[in-house]
């Protein structure tokens, strides 16, 4: 037996010693910063800006440990509930079974929007017809009783050549899918299924510039990175223009109606108030997210929204203003 | 090669003709054939590579590429949380999931009585190394981060990642001890040792080799594995090295979040990501072949 | 032992000959501990089960077994809920097909070459080329489905930007080794005299491989590639990347689809609250995966062990 062992005991021990003080060291980065820990979850619509805010925030602050998860906006309604996140990204108002569930776990919730997102139709480069689409016509496109029976363009508008209409839209489980689908439909979730669905809308937006004949509705950013490769959209308002998302201040100003929406920030009360860590970030955030919004690809919100939002953090007010707000109404009818 | 007497009429019929050269041409193809098999999967191999490669090699150098935390701008930042979660994660399974694995294939081979219980035992540990890692991460939700509540923290994911190399683990170490001669065993019973001695003086060094190459290779496919991460809940985003309980990221769910971000730069950055895993890997797997290679001792 | 030693004389102390009750009870400690290591795999086990199928036997409180398993959509997400499995099914069997008409021919292939017609050295140095293959975790071929196979692929197919075909080529890549590296060793095990009798008969070695050495190996080759389809069946990166999420019921590989395992990965970093039937979606899923890979996990091993052809 020509096995060393003493060579290998040493390695042994040797390699059990670096292990026992990585762990205890990693172990230790834990211990002094429970209040240094900010945790936030919530939609893919707003994760670019929080994740903007994030990185700004740990330059100011490198002690800081954000940690920033895209699990979606229910998904993170549910952590947020939960109590185990303390900020949750929303790209739609928090709904009454999560205010349940909140209540029953003791949570109160800051409810903060933080930015404007304006859904844009987007379609292919050579779409040279559809030009403006009214709502009526993407309820037709979109509802679900349309599944299998509109199938071609000219059904929508017979002005409209007869080519395949090829869907594209974020999967049924995302705030934008939810959103677009009240807004359009008058019932969340009331759509078509034979659409090609995807958590990335950067493919829906890789779709629709492969496809003549595509359609895509993605956030505002998506289409603002793919200028010149797509096509967007006008929608026509209730006032009868036909209104395309930008120039963002048509989004700011609710001309691009019904398919602004505010997205928000809910803030844990408790957190906040014991966790300085959180309550710096929040000011933070309600302070400088303006700067990032554009090259998130958001809207800013009107002065006087962040003024009056920013009050409503220092007051600690909690509740929603939002539950029955329907698609298209300014948020300046909330605050 | 037998060769069939021509002068034979009974082995020279129209039924039965040599044909030794068409057999042999036929045979020359289906060489080229099996070659050109094992051929594509390497230059498919090759062929990821390069593109990977060509992609993310500028991303890779970058100052501070491997040292910074993650930014929305794909020119700036690192990947530093993610290898930290990497590197702790994979720590983690090695403490938990050798000293159980090669426990229990330690029991299977040198206690296990051959009753119905330890084949049942057998099949179930064969089984659990197929199960989808995927299912894993099912388990690890419901009994780490709810049962016992950690929550979506890293000892959460280490955990599932370490039951995950468990069966592995246990089939590789098996064999490896198996492969002891049992004249060595029994040349150590002869000299009135304990069977827990035998096995800590005798069997195990002898096996190590093969127990080492077994764990790395469970090691490695633990470190490239991220659905089960999915579901415990990694994160996208860090802006620190995390600590055991506290939320987490790991190089493959970077990367995946790379793959899925719009911004055109982060697929370079993705296949940045993927270089640094894939030589963490080869480097692992370059080990255990050393290992293999120099230590196995000659019958 | 070849010496003798003369133990009448008492000027050093023994090792006693006899078991102390000490030593017995440390055995029989060590023999518990080791006992308990074997049993963590058979509570992780148990453990699956129970969580998966508590939540699925909860799911189908709120949803009939006859809704799943015989409606034809699945659309747990929308308003109008269907949640019929079968979609799920076609895009993990179209994926999983695709993968194995690449993996077996491959895999096959490399085995055959590498045990009958590789020279030495040159096996020495391919053989840990494939393992390396097999090293690459699953988000790199999903990448590479993405982002290089599908954009060549469009050059001449009419294919979607997510399809079933590039996610299963690449995953039929991935479990090339495991079907290859299974096939060799059940190939080398083959005796050489069996070969050698063949050559012997005057049979080429072409026709060995496929007369005598394919079959006296089929054991081991069939389970090599139910494992196989069992590591297609659950793989989880790839699809979720190249092949899309869009449950149909359709053969067409050039559209995409949803897997069951990519409808896991999608719930589970998604928008449904623990707790709710959409949530308990991903165990019910969960369950029809664990019992497929299950089934084919007991196969390959029946297989590899019964029916294993004893030489000699």
């Amino acid at each position: 037996m020509n096995f060393k062992l003493g060579r290998k005991n040493k390695l042994f021990w040797l390699l059990l010693t670096l292990i026992n003080s990585t762990i205890v060291t990693s172990c230790g980065t834990n211990k002094g910063g429970a209040e240094q820990q900010v945790s936030l979850d919530g939609g893919a619509v707003g994760f670019s800006l929080s994740l903007a805010v994030a990185e700004e925030y740990s330059k100011l602050d490198p002690a800081a440990q954000v940690s920033v998860a895209s699990s979606g906006t229910g998904g993170g309604f549910s952590k947020f509930c939960a109590g185990s996140i303390d900020i949750v990204g929303a790209s739609r108002p928090i709904r009454k079974e999560e205010i349940t569930t909140c209540k029953k776990n003791g949570i109160e919730f800051i409810e903060l929007p933080m930015a404007l997102d304006g859904l844009a139709v987007v379609v292919n480069r050579e779409n040279n017809f559809a030009k403006c689409l009214t709502i009526k016509e993407l309820n037709t496109m979109w509802n679900s009783k349309s599944e299998e029976k509109i199938t071609s363009w000219n059904q929508i508008n017979s002005k409209f050549p007869d080519g395949k209409l090829l869907l594209f839209a974020p999967a049924s489980d995302t705030g934008t899918f939810d959103y677009f689908t009240q807004a359009v439909t008058g019932k969340t979730k009331n759509s078509r299924t034979d659409f090609t669905p995807s958590h990335n809308q950067n493919t829906l937006v890789q779709g629709v510039i492969g496809n003549k004949y595509g359609l895509a509705y993605v956030g505002i950013a998506f289409y603002t990175q793919n200028v010149d490769k797509l096509n967007v959209v006008g929608i026509e308002n209730p006032k009868g223009e036909c209104v395309k998302p930008i120039p963002i201040a048509n989004v700011q100003r609710n001309l691009y109606n019904p398919l602004s929406r505010p997205l928000f920030i809910y803030v844990n009360k408790a957190k906040a108030a014991a966790n300085p860590s959180v309550e710096r970030f929040v000011n933070f955030y309600l302070e400088n997210s303006w700067k990032w919004v554009d090259a998130s690809g958001y809207a800013a919100l009107p002065d006087i929204a962040y003024y009056k939002i920013r009050q409503r953090f220092e007051k600690r007010e909690t509740g929603t203003r939002f539950l029955d707000a329907k698609p298209g109404q300014p948020i300046t009818d909330f605050l | 090669m037998a060769q069939s007497t021509q002068s034979d009429n009974s082995l020279n019929s129209a039924e039965f003709t040599d044909n030794i050269d068409g057999r042999e041409k036929v045979g020359k193809v289906f060489e080229i054939l099996f070659l050109i098999g094992l051929l594509v999967g390497l230059f498919v191999l090759a062929l990821m590579l390069l593109n990977i490669g060509h992609d993310g090699l500028s991303s890779l150098f970058r100052p501070g590429f491997l040292t910074e935390t993650p930014s929305r701008f794909p020119e700036r930042g690192g990947i530093r949380p993610a290898i930290f979660g990497s590197v702790i994660l994979g720590l983690i399974v090695i403490l938990v999931a050798v000293p159980i694995g090669v426990g229990a294939a330690l029991y299977l081979e040198e206690y296990a009585p051959k009753k119905w219980w330890t084949a049942f035992i057998e099949i179930n540990i064969s089984n659990l190394a197929g199960v989808p890692s995927i299912v894993y991460g099912l388990l690890g939700l419901g009994v780490f981060n709810y049962l016992l509540g950690f929550g979506a923290t890293l000892i959460s994911g280490a955990l599932t990642l370490a039951l995950l190399s468990l069966p592995v683990i246990i089939v590789t170490a098996r064999e490896a001890i198996r492969s002891v001669p049992d004249s060595l065993r029994n040349a150590s019973y002869g000299l009135g040792t304990t069977k827990w001695q035998t096995i800590q003086n005798h069997v195990l060094p002898y096996a190590i080799p093969g127990i080492l190459t077994g764990v790395i290779i469970s090691v490695s496919r633990a470190l490239g594995d991220a659905a089960s991460l999915v579901v415990i809940g990694a994160v996208s985003f860090l802006t620190f090295d995390p600590g055991l309980f506290q939320r987490f990221m790991a190089l493959p769910i970077q990367i995946f979040s790379y793959i899925t971000r719009p911004e055109p730069g982060f697929a370079n950055v993705a296949a940045a990501s993927i270089l640094v895993l894939l030589f963490v890997i080869f480097a692992l797997n370059g080990v255990a072949i050393y290992i293999r290679q120099h230590f196995t001792i000659a019958k | 032992m070849t010496q003798t030693t003369d133990y009448s004389d008492n000027s050093f102390a023994l090792p006693s000959l006899t078991k102390s009750a000490s030593d017995d009870i440390q055995e029989k400690f060590i023999a518990a501990i080791l006992f308990s290591c074997a049993l963590v795999s058979v509570f992780t086990t148990f453990g699956i089960i129970f969580i998966i199928f508590q939540e699925t036997f909860s799911f189908f409180q709120e949803v009939s077994l006859a809704q799943f398993f015989l409606d034809t959509r699945w659309t747990p997400l929308f308003a109008q809920r269907h949640f019929g499995i079968w979609p799920l099914l076609n895009g993990t069997f179209s994926t999983s097909l695709v993968a194995m008409a690449v993996a077996i021919p491959l895999g096959l292939s490399s085995a055959i070459y590498l045990s009958e017609y590789a020279k030495p050295k040159v096996a020495a140095f391919l053989r840990p080329a494939v393992e390396l293959l097999a090293g690459i975790p699953t988000v790199v071929h999903g990448y590479f489905a993405l982002l290089f196979v599908t954009p060549a692929l469009r050059n001449f197919l009419p294919l979607e930007v997510f399809n079933a075909l590039s996610a299963g080529l690449m995953m039929g890549i991935m479990i090339t080794p495991t079907v290859g590296s299974i096939s060799l060793d059940a190939i080398q095990s083959v005796p050489r005299s069996l070969r050698e009798g063949a050559y012997a008969l005057g049979v080429t070695k072409v026709e060995t491989i496929f007369k005598v050495v394919l079959p006296a190996a089929l054991s081991g080759i069939s389970a090599s590639i139910i494992l196989g389809i069992s590591r297609a069946v659950g793989e989880t990166m790839t699809v979720l990347i190249a092949a899309g999420q869009q449950p149909r019921l359709t053969l067409n590989l050039f559209e995409s689809v949803a897997t069951l395992t990519a409808f896991m990965a999608q719930i589970s970093g998604g928008d449904s609250p623990r707790g709710s039937l959409n949530f308990k979606t991903l165990y019910a899923v969960g369950a029809v995966l664990f019992v497929i890979t299950l089934a084919l996990n007991l196969a390959s091993y029946i297989i590899s062990h019964r029916f294993k052809e004893k030489y000699e």
